[in-house]
């Protein structure tokens, strides 16, 4: 049942952000208030839009829903994607700002004039901001059925209206607004969310502030007979016995219900141990333990502290702690969380997925491995090490946060600003750590949906809390979507149309051919949005980031610091650069896997592209940089500097 | 039509000098960085290792990567705007 404040607080958020576009829409009459809020925007508003805009619903939902379910892994893409920002202020931030006008390829193509660049560095915006867009619209979805009891494409199409209202209405200037509200509230209720999960410690049996009893699975003595589990308990009898990723299973039916029951032999004497299962049918229906689904039969709610700091039983509890020492506690090696894991396969017609309990040591979850196979084979090891490169060089290219770079006034203010976003994009990711930690030992783990962690982990606090996260985590969702239509109309108005094809009359063209490509940009994402339901919104940002990395850094990066730098060059690397990274991805294991095809099967041994499609695309630049004619037109300081003896 | 050449770079003589800074400070985090991913591929039990205070390698590491993001955009910071001034007093590069 939907309830009344989280509504409210939703209708409150969204109506000021329209309030917002429509105060601004005034100041987005000329091309350069709307794309690049006139360039006035203050380095400490920019700096925290900044964080807005970066903040995805991956970082929020996807990165606490990671850390809540593998632990350290989780964390790995804070650190990555933090770090990042320092390839933006050290190498890219005022170079762009002093050389670009309204998008990052104004800058690309400011020693070139070539309409190769142009071109592909505008379709190179495109498909980063495409892929980007549909995690986010995915996000609006996953985050509206819970909020408002919607279905998930009435949230998509609800985002993809509000968005294409911010954007057309008032540009860059209330997609800033937007923005720097979004990004405070965010670290703001972060830190209130932090402060309520101290207060409350660790327990072995979390039953959310007392709303939910804690739920303790059974154990049931078994033996075995001639290769067949016997359960003690006459009224079960076993009806399926299997295997699956070495995990053997067995189905128990007790009164025509059925159960899946995890067979643990680590001990001398045989048992069961109970899970929690669930069944699609041929014909679409659900059956959740046993029992059809409905709004009062769902997977429940899970993970807890099994032993804190040696202390095992019923009822151990810390009281109130301070942060670190949660996480000390959580990672101490004479600590345990149960932490569930998932098998899927058929029975006959239907599709099963199991979920079963797992007592994990808290120093193998507080270090890599759970989830990145750092202590497998090489090639997976060069995978992680894939990862977190197209982590570090991925941020700095990405098209909408580049654009950020033109709506303050100078290159001294982009320097600052881009200060700002580290401090508090900075500050966000260490809370990630508390707050993913917090859900995963608080019974708050969804099993079907990790990405709605924090969320749930705020509702164990009350309603209040968790009606004002997941409003914030909706207007998270239009902050970042709000920027990415930007960079994309621009893309589309400013490179394509105006640039490239030279098809812009006047200013007040350039705005409207920007409006429509924000209305057709936003109608795309919309579609995709509602496609793509039900992908790993991660996996997504991933991907994008990959793509930003192999296709848009060696161009800036050998465009500031090679002079030999040719135009056809930083064409045929953009071009390399987004084709070997989609491809790479489109043959990998992890799309295999969505295709229904055998994983092992993938003809590229990789899930991250980055380790292969980067270097390609920085090999690609030079070889045809040296090999076509030099075209580069030095700026007056160049000149200067040749002519004095 | 506004098929005019990219913005005009603005003025800035402090721009080669703040260049090579960046270059210089992005190398040393850069280096950081990949001796955190190394860490965590040739020994990720290192990253279990319990340092004083309670918190293992791992996190330490990783809070470390954050702050010290921080502390060197600060220095960064603090460096160019000297520059800057110098060169605005002085009117030279």
């Amino acid at each position: 049942m939907t309830q009344v404040l989280p509504v409210v607080l939703f209708v409150l958020i969204v109506s000021f952000v329209l309030a917002i576009s429509f105060w601004f829409a005034r100041k987005a009459k000329s091309s350069s208030g709307y794309y690049a809020a006139g360039g006035r925007i203050h380095w400490s508003v920019n700096g925290i839009a900044f964080a807005g805009d970066y903040l995805s619903a991956a970082s929020f939902l996807g990165i606490c829903g990671m850390i809540a379910t593998a632990g350290y892994d989780g964390f790995l893409y804070s650190i990555g994607y933090l770090a990042g920002w320092i390839v933006a202020l050290f190498i890219v931030a005022e170079p762009l700002k002093r050389l670009g006008k309204y998008t990052f390829t104004d800058a690309l193509d400011a020693k070139f004039n070539d309409k190769g660049i142009k071109l592909m560095a505008a379709i190179s915006t495109l498909v980063v901001s495409l892929f980007y867009l549909i995690p986010q619209m995915v996000g609006a979805g996953v985050l509206v059925t819970p909020l408002l009891g919607l279905p998930h494409y009435v949230g998509v199409i609800m985002v993809g209206v509000i968005v294409i209202t911010i954007v057309a209405t008032a540009g860059m200037t209330s997609t800033t607004y937007v923005q720097f509200i979004k990004g405070t509230l965010l670290i703001v209720f972060s830190v209130v969310l932090v402060v309520a999960l101290c207060f409350r410690g660790l327990s072995t049996t979390p039953d959310q502030g007392g709303k939910v009893p804690f739920r303790k699975y059974a154990a049931m003595p078994a033996t075995e007979s001639g290769g067949k589990i016997v359960p003690a308990d006459p009224s079960f009898s076993a009806a399926e016995d299997l295997t699956v990723k070495a995990v053997r299973l067995v189905k128990l039916v007790k009164g025509g219900a059925v159960s899946w029951w995890k067979v643990d032999a680590s001990s001398s004497a045989l048992s069961l141990l109970e899970t929690q299962s669930l069944v699609t049918k041929a014909d679409g229906k659900r059956v959740v333990n046993g029992a059809p689904e409905s709004a009062a039969n769902k997977l429940a709610l899970v993970g807890n502290m099994e032993v804190i700091d040696g202390r095992a039983g019923p009822g151990v509890s810390t009281g109130p702690i301070g942060p670190f020492r949660l996480v000390s506690l959580v990672g101490d090696p004479d600590s345990s969380v149960t932490l569930w894991k998932e098998l899927k396969f058929t029975d006959g017609r239907d599709k099963v997925s199991v979920y079963y309990g797992l007592p994990t040591p808290g120093n193998r979850i507080m270090r890599p491995g759970l989830s990145f196979k750092v202590e497998g084979t090489p090639l997976e090891r060069i995978d992680f090490v894939s990862l977190m490169i197209a982590l570090f060089l991925g941020t700095a290219a990405l098209p909408h946060i580049l654009i950020r770079y033109y709506t303050v006034p100078s290159a001294k203010a982009a320097r600052k600003s881009t200060i700002v976003a580290i401090a508090a994009i900075g500050a966000f990711y260490v809370l990630t750590l508390f707050m993913g930690l917090g859900a995963m030992t608080s019974g708050v783990v969804n099993l079907a949906d990790n990405n709605m962690s924090a969320p749930l982990l705020a509702r164990s606090f009350g309603t209040f809390l968790f009606s004002m996260i997941s409003a914030i985590a909706f207007a998270t969702v239009l902050g970042t979507v709000s920027g990415l239509i930007i960079a994309a109309s621009g893309a589309v108005a400013h490179d394509l149309m105006d640039r490239y094809g030279n098809l812009i009359r006047d200013d007040r063209h350039k705005v409207l051919a920007g409006k429509i490509a924000a209305f057709a940009v936003g109608a795309v994402a919309i579609v995709l949005g509602i496609i793509f339901k039900g992908m790993n919104v991660s996996f997504l940002v991933g991907l994008a980031f990959a793509v930003a990395a192999s296709a848009n850094l060696p161009s800036i990066v050998m465009m500031l610091f090679w002079k030999r730098t040719t135009s056809k060059g930083i064409s045929a690397s953009i071009l390399v650069g987004i084709l070997a990274s989609i491809g790479l991805i489109l043959f990998s294991p992890t799309m295999f896997e969505l295709y229904g095809l055998e994983p092992a099967a993938a003809p590229i041994p990789l899930k991250n592209p980055g380790i292969i499609s980067i270097p390609l695309s920085f090999l690609t630049i030079v070889v045809v940089s040296l090999l076509t004619k030099p075209d580069r037109i030095p700026d007056a300081e160049e000149l200067a500097a040749a002519r004095s003896p | 039509m506004l098929h005019e050449p990219a913005a005009q770079a603005e003025k800035d003589p402090a721009f080669p000098y703040k260049k090579r800074i960046g270059v210089a400070l992005f190398t040393v985090y850069a280096l950081i960085y990949a001796a955190f991913i190394a860490i965590n591929v040739i020994d990720p039990k290192a990253m279990e290792t319990v340092l004083p205070g309670g918190l293992n390698l791992a996190v330490v590491y990783g809070f470390g990567l954050i702050i010290f993001a921080l502390l060197l955009a600060l220095v960064y910071n603090r460096i160019c705007g000297v520059r800057e001034k110098a060169l605005e007093t002085t009117g030279g590069a």
